[in-house]
């Protein structure tokens, strides 16, 4: 399996290290040529209006668009999870996302830098252990559509979704050494999307 | 499920999202939004920028709380604020705003010739500048969450910049370089404290994330400064004081991007009109320099 990071700003490496400790071979994309060729995707945190133009600016924004509808498996962390979002509030005028992920996610929705957190949750993927959750100007999910899963929730606001091929958290597994969400996203939900696919 | 604000990870992790972005010096917020409209990933939100504060002279201060507010309410992404070395009541006034970041800078004027911002104090997170490791990493262990090297700043000259990275790189190598029970010294050396100069000498890099400073004026500086290792850019004066500030900082976005590609850097380069015209770092006399301010 090709993994890519999208690799046009954000805490890219990051990701990277995580997915290699889940034994993948990652490489960060930003051209065309390096989209086509992967299976997998996961879009860092970051700043999802830097990201979003820059995609645009670099002419890969339809490819992202058209890969994730066509069912490409995709992770997104915070900025990542608004990239996903099919709506977005408290978007910049204009704001883009490449969407395919049925749910309404609020920016900054828990705060400013001030309100920036960490905390253990429940994550429903079999393990009964709690996940160090970090959360940086955080988003979180407002509205969930049909088919879409909620797999952990602060005070009642989902953080944690997924739909057939994609994954979102509003947190930051990537900077906390816990590598459970990545392997997740590997192991059940873009390998099986994938093998599906063959 | 306590939630806890303020620890390091949450404050060095706010650093770690910016990386590969270029925050971008903002005076009023009709530029805030060029500065987001062109993909900053954050704005400095001050009084003037530094090549005005170096032209008019006079004290530099925090910025006053009405223009910070107005600024916060015109963009979506993440605003920083200056403090004087060493003024941590500036320091909570801002962090009463709400701002995101806390530049504790020497761009303003000093407050405290001695002691810095005891930066563990805050929920906030500040990024202080720094010309080489040692001092890099005093303020880490005040708290800083981020450094950025200091350059020259309102010069428009990338050399102070290039001579800092150069110096934080070098010094991070070398103890990469050296056997553990050499380490004693060279932080005696760094005047920096033991363990940090250990963690440095263990995995080859900061602590936090690094950024650059002071002096870059155009998509190449912002490019060069990348290759140097820096994790992202600070560009000041060099926007505003250009020809064409929408255009140069949409420019200067690309290149920190594309980086390692010329080819991008090109064209980022094309038709910007005038960079800011721009001071030689050698021409400034010795108490006019900024980056000598800290320590």
């Amino acid at each position: 399996m090709k993994v890519g990071v999208l690799a046009l700003q954000g805490d890219v490496r990051e990701h990277i290290s995580s997915l290699i400790a889940c034994g993948v071979d990652p490489i960060a994309v930003r051209r065309p040529a390096e989209i086509e060729a992967i299976d997998a995707l996961v879009l860092p945190g970051g700043e999802s209006t830097t990201i979003a133009q820059l995609s645009e600016v670099f002419g890969i924004y339809d490819q992202l668009k058209d890969r994730i509808a066509r069912g490409m498996p995709v992770y997104g962390s915070c900025a990542g999870m608004i990239l996903l979002a099919n709506e977005i509030l408290d978007a910049k005028q204009g704001q883009k996302s490449f969407g395919g992920l049925d749910i309404t996610v609020r920016r900054n929705a828990f705060g400013r830098q001030v309100d920036s957190f960490e905390t253990d949750i429940a994550f429903e993927d079999g393990s009964a252990d709690l996940i160090r959750a970090v959360f940086i100007r955080a988003p979180w999910v407002e509205k969930v559509g049909t088919g879409v899963q909620v797999l952990a929730s602060v005070d009642s606001h989902p953080v944690a979704v997924r739909s057939q091929t994609l994954l979102a958290t509003s947190f930051h597994p990537e900077i906390t050494g816990d590598y459970r969400i990545h392997r997740y996203f590997i192991e059940e939900v873009a390998r099986p999307a994938l093998e599906k696919v063959k | 499920m306590a939630e806890v604000t303020g620890t390091a990870r949450v404050k060095r992790g706010m650093a770690e999202m910016l990386k590969g972005g270029v925050i971008m010096d903002v005076v009023n917020a009709e530029q805030a939004k060029i500065a987001e409209d062109a993909g900053a990933v954050a704005v400095m939100a001050l009084e003037r920028v530094p090549a005005d504060i170096r032209a008019q002279g006079g004290v530099a201060r925090m910025s006053d709380p009405d223009m910070i507010e107005k600024i916060q309410a015109a963009v979506s992404i993440p605003v920083m604020a200056k403090a004087r070395i060493g003024h941590f009541v500036e320091a909570q006034v801002l962090q009463s705003l709400g701002v995101d970041y806390i530049d504790e800078s020497e761009v303003l004027t000093p407050a405290d010739y001695e002691n810095h911002i005891d930066k563990w104090d805050f929920t906030i997170p500040f990024v202080c500048g720094a010309t080489n490791l040692g001092e890099a990493l005093r303020r880490i262990n005040e708290g800083a969450a981020m450094i950025r090297s200091k350059g020259e700043a309102g010069t428009g000259d990338v050399s102070n910049a290039m001579q800092h990275m150069r110096k934080i790189g070098g010094e991070i190598r070398r103890l990469s370089s050296m056997r553990e029970d050499e380490l004693y010294v060279a932080a005696k050396e760094l005047q920096a404290p033991f363990a940090l100069v250990k963690e440095v000498a263990e995995t080859g890099k900061l602590p936090v994330v690094l950024f650059t400073a002071g002096g870059i004026a155009t998509p190449a500086d912002a490019a060069l400064m990348m290759s140097m290792g820096a994790d992202g850019v600070f560009i000041g004066s060099g926007i505003f004081k250009s020809g064409n500030p929408a255009q140069r900082a949409a420019a200067c976005v690309k290149a920190t991007t594309f980086w390692d590609d010329p080819k991008v850097v090109a064209d980022a380069s094309r038709g910007l009109g005038e960079a800011m015209v721009g001071i030689n770092v050698a021409d400034l006399p010795a108490p006019h320099r900024l980056a000598e301010r800290g320590w």
